[in-house]
């Protein structure tokens, strides 16, 4: 589906929903943002990263220190830290692309912890634990953003812009190469291709997303705390790539929605059905839900619905035969 | 900051560090036996403190509380292998499984058995009784607690009775054989699928001893299991990931420069000394400090 098509069927949604469902979408503009750089890395390179959640948070305190202690305006202070976020994303990823799958996911598992102790401690910086308030909030060519309708179209923009680029990249030599090393590395390399090389450009385009979606996630709250962006906030992004469907364009877009809003139902349902509930279901089905998608459907919603859509079609073709 | 001093932050470095190389260990076994990184090996380290716990608390006799963990930690180590692990290699005979989906299901294992966790004891945190009741020790000027030698003691006898299994006995050749080479274990009638769920059973037992011993230290809580299980697998890439002996020696420089650097530098960022320390092994020798002939699967 071209992605002008979906922005048409998105475009009247900030029209029609208001209050909770339209901050509702807006928040899922910005998970997708973050689950589509990690599809691409893990979709397409085949590497995993636990520091999403990590980056996310770059580009949030990025973004908001730039604003409040540089006086810069938000429209420039998220894509410079988008580049930051980038630069951090590319010294960690240097040493540590080089090598085995496992080894890239455990450092950025420990990047990420680190990451959050830093976001937690440095309270001069960062205020600590109780985060920042006070965030200047987004204006766009001397208007400021007030209110959250308008909010959405900006954030869907962005992430309309970054399907559009992601496409254009998968379909590229480029896209071809992450392909091959998903695939398989020795081959890829014995091919000419610079794995390294491509492993770390993979990793860099997942920290910069993340950081986008942590950005805007920081100019429309207007407060920012540590607990958002540790390992919790990494694993949800994974779930969402994962079942969303690694290796499909939409896949992220999809596993975002669905999970954000299976957060929010199981947070209404659960304190009905099991009045106390701490938080555990949603960690627990997190976790059921990624074996489960990973063991029974690798291919998560988007091959679900290109395999739905495949049988649609060819029992058409069969109906045509026999008419 | 006197001899004194420094023989203490090194001694319950040491400690500490025993603690992270029965939990590399395991890591380091299910590795070479499976080819998988298990990310949950925190977790049934968590399992066996928090079982511990709750049966001591309940009024279990410590002995039979500590052997209960232990045996929780070697019964959730199966439950993984068996509902993660096993289900997915057994799916893709001959090729490959992508490492990602490996990586990918032994994260899913850890989330749900720490959501398990949380929803069968809360987030607040449980506590055993040190394994010897009485006042800590003098060595030499150094304050030392009983459990820091009990952890340090444990370590030491488990490392040299899992060495003497590994060697000395069928089942552990068996295990080194399918580690060597899964193929060739099977024509010699060893079941790898087998072979796999013993390495799950044995370093979950392991993890669930080092959970229970330094539970009387610092307390056991559902979410315990996480850096538990990063600083056993710094420790193991230190050491080499194919080397048991490589993996302790890590886990014992680990836990020193950790104990060091939270009594010389700063507590509060205690736990970036594992990272750190991966990402400078990362860089400079990854093959890792001890890079011995690496154990490689066929």
């Amino acid at each position: 589906m071209p992605v002008l098509l979906l922005a048409a069927l998105v475009a009247p949604l900030p029209l029609l929903l208001g209050g909770y469902t339209l901050s509702l979408l807006i928040v899922i503009g910005l998970h997708a943002l973050a689950a589509l750089g990690l599809g691409v890395l893990m979709g397409q390179a085949g590497q995993v990263s636990l520091a999403q959640g990590a980056f996310y948070g770059l580009g949030a305190y990025g973004s908001t220190l730039l604003a409040t202690h540089g006086g810069m305006p938000p429209w420039a202070s998220v894509p410079l830290a988008i580049v930051a976020a980038a630069a951090v994303a590319l010294l960690l990823g240097l040493p540590a692309v080089r090598l085995g799958g496992h080894h890239l996911a455990l450092s950025t598992l420990g990047f990420g912890i680190i990451v959050f102790l830093v976001f937690n401690n440095e309270t001069e910086w960062t205020g600590g634990p109780s985060g920042v308030i006070g965030i200047p909030p987004l204006a766009l060519f001397g208007r400021t953003v007030a209110t959250d309708r308008a909010y959405a179209y900006v954030v869907w923009s962005v992430l309309l812009a970054a399907l559009l680029g992601v496409r254009v990249l998968l379909r590229s030599p480029t896209g071809r190469a992450f392909r091959a090393i998903a695939a398989s590395e020795p081959a890829a390399a014995a091919m000419g291709i610079d794995v390294a090389r491509k492993k770390l450009l993979a990793f860099v385009l997942a920290g910069a997303l993340g950081a986008a979606g942590g950005g805007l996630y920081a100019h429309w709250l207007t407060f920012i705390s540590p607990t958002a962006f540790g390992l919790e906030a990494s694993i949800e992004f994974l779930v969402m790539a994962v079942l969303g469907g690694l290796g499909s364009l939409y896949g992220p877009l999809l596993g975002a929605a669905t999970v954000t809003l299976l957060v929010e139902g199981l947070r209404s349902v659960v304190q009905v059905v099991i009045p106390g509930a701490t938080g555990w279901v949603e960690v627990t089905v997190f976790g059921l839900i990624l074996i489960g998608v990973l063991l029974l459907a690798p291919e998560g919603l988007a091959g679900g619905l290109a395999r739905a859509r495949r049988r649609v079609t060819a029992r058409r073709r069969e109906d045509t035969r026999n008419a | 900051m006197g001899p004194a001093d420094l023989l203490q932050l090194v001694l319950s470095g040491l400690s500490v560090g025993g603690l992270y190389a029965l939990v590399a260990v395991g890591f380091v076994t299910i590795h070479a036996v499976t080819g998988v990184i298990n990310f949950a090996q925190g977790e049934l380290a968590m399992a066996g403190a928090l079982v511990a716990a709750t049966l001591a608390g309940a009024g279990t006799p410590l002995p039979l509380a500590v052997s209960a963990g232990i045996a929780a930690g070697a019964a959730v180590g199966l439950a993984v292998d068996r509902a993660t692990v096993w289900p997915a290699l057994r799916r893709r005979r001959g090729g490959a499984v992508a490492e990602v989906v490996l990586i990918l299901l032994t994260i899913g294992a850890s989330i749900a058995i720490r959501g398990v966790a949380l929803a069968l004891w809360g987030s607040e945190p449980y506590a055993l009784p040190p394994f010897t009741a009485g006042p800590p020790l003098d060595l030499a000027g150094a304050v030392v607690s009983r459990q820091t030698l009990w952890v340090l003691g444990l370590s030491a006898v488990t490392m040299v009775a899992l060495a003497l299994f590994f060697t000395r006995t069928q089942v552990g050749a068996a295990l080194r054989a399918c580690a060597m080479n899964r193929d060739a274990a099977r024509l010699a009638a060893v079941s790898p699928t087998r072979m796999s769920a013993l390495a799950f059973g044995l370093s979950g037992a392991v993890a669930g001893l080092a959970g229970a011993a330094i539970t009387p230290v610092s307390l056991a809580t559902y979410d315990m299991g996480l850096l538990l299980g990063l600083k056993g697998f710094v420790s193991a890439v230190v050491g080499g990931l194919g080397s048991p002996a490589g993996a302790v020696v890590g886990a014992l420089v680990l836990g020193v420069l950790e104990s060091l650097g939270a009594g010389l530098v700063s507590s509060g960022y205690k736990d970036a000394i594992a990272f750190l320390a991966l990402i400078v092994v990362l860089l400079v020798r990854p093959e890792g400090l001890f890079a011995v002939a690496r154990l490689r699967r066929a």
